[in-house]
């Protein structure tokens, strides 16, 4: 993967909005399917932070995040890495059994795989990548529309 | 982006003003434990200005829920857009849920 925009985040909850929203800028003109771009991409890319801080980087402070994210026609591909030694993704639970129903925590990786078209994982686990494929708009995909940083 | 609390009669109801995510979750929690402490025990959570949730925004209220019904009271949801109403469809939550199309709707019978 080729990255268009590459973000350097530090370890911090309360940067996770920003690195969100400056993304979601950046791909505002991809595609045809306003929805796809505001609710997937959103929060499937909300959700790989928040779990590369909290589990990954372990709130370490001084730990970074990086995220890297390409624009290929009408596809957009964000890859989000974290300084932990990774995990093993086919180990979480599925939140929706009634087991898990009640269980305040378990939900990130499922809502990833539910809202992305494609979603994997290094070796190590420390790295996940999120592929969103949108509908061409005026077959222009999103290398004229969307911005680059 | 913040929570407003408002009581209506003997409701406590919790204005969701941009998003509920992992870097504010503790803030509801916070607020909504405060109040089961202070003795209320009837809470609807209004999300009618609110942007998306995320999956720890989802767990909060799962927990909340939890608390509140050991308590003996409800705490029912309100005003999800089509977005959200996903998120909860997705994930389930629809299922645990007291979801109402509407804050009048929600206090309706509560």
């Amino acid at each position: 993967m080729a990255p268009d925009l590459i973000l350097d985040i530090p370890n911090d909850l309360a940067s996770i909005e920003e690195a969100v929203e400056f993304v979601m800028e950046q791909c505002s003109g991809c595609g045809d399917d306003p929805r796809r771009l505001r609710l997937n991409l959103r929060v499937g890319l909300s959700e790989a932070l928040a779990n590369a801080m909290l589990y990954g980087n372990a709130q370490d402070p001084s730990k970074r995040v990086k995220v890297e994210v390409a624009f290929q026609g009408t596809t957009i591909t964000a890859r989000v890495t974290d300084e932990g030694s990774g995990f093993d993704p086919y180990r979480v639970p599925d939140p929706t059994t009634p087991g898990n129903l009640l269980k305040a925590e378990g939900r990130g990786i499922f809502l990833m795989r539910k809202l992305l078209d494609e979603v994997y994982f290094n070796d190590r686990g420390n790295s996940v990548t999120l592929v969103l494929r949108l509908p061409p708009d005026r077959e222009e995909g999103c290398v004229d529309g969307g911005a680059r940083a | 982006m913040g929570f407003q609390v408002e009581k209506v009669s003997d409701v406590l109801v919790v204005d969701v003003e941009g998003q509920l995510i992992v870097g504010n979750r503790q803030e509801l929690k916070q607020k909504v434990l405060e109040e089961l402490e202070n003795g209320e025990r009837k809470f609807v959570v209004d999300f009618e200005k609110t942007g998306y949730i995320d999956s720890s925004g989802l767990g909060v209220l799962v927990s909340l829920s939890k608390k509140v019904r050991e308590q003996g009271g409800e705490l029912r949801l309100a005003n999800l857009n089509e977005d959200l109403k996903t998120l909860f469809e997705l994930t389930k939550l629809d299922t645990l849920f007291h979801i109402a199309d509407s804050r009048e709707a929600a206090l309706k019978d509560l």
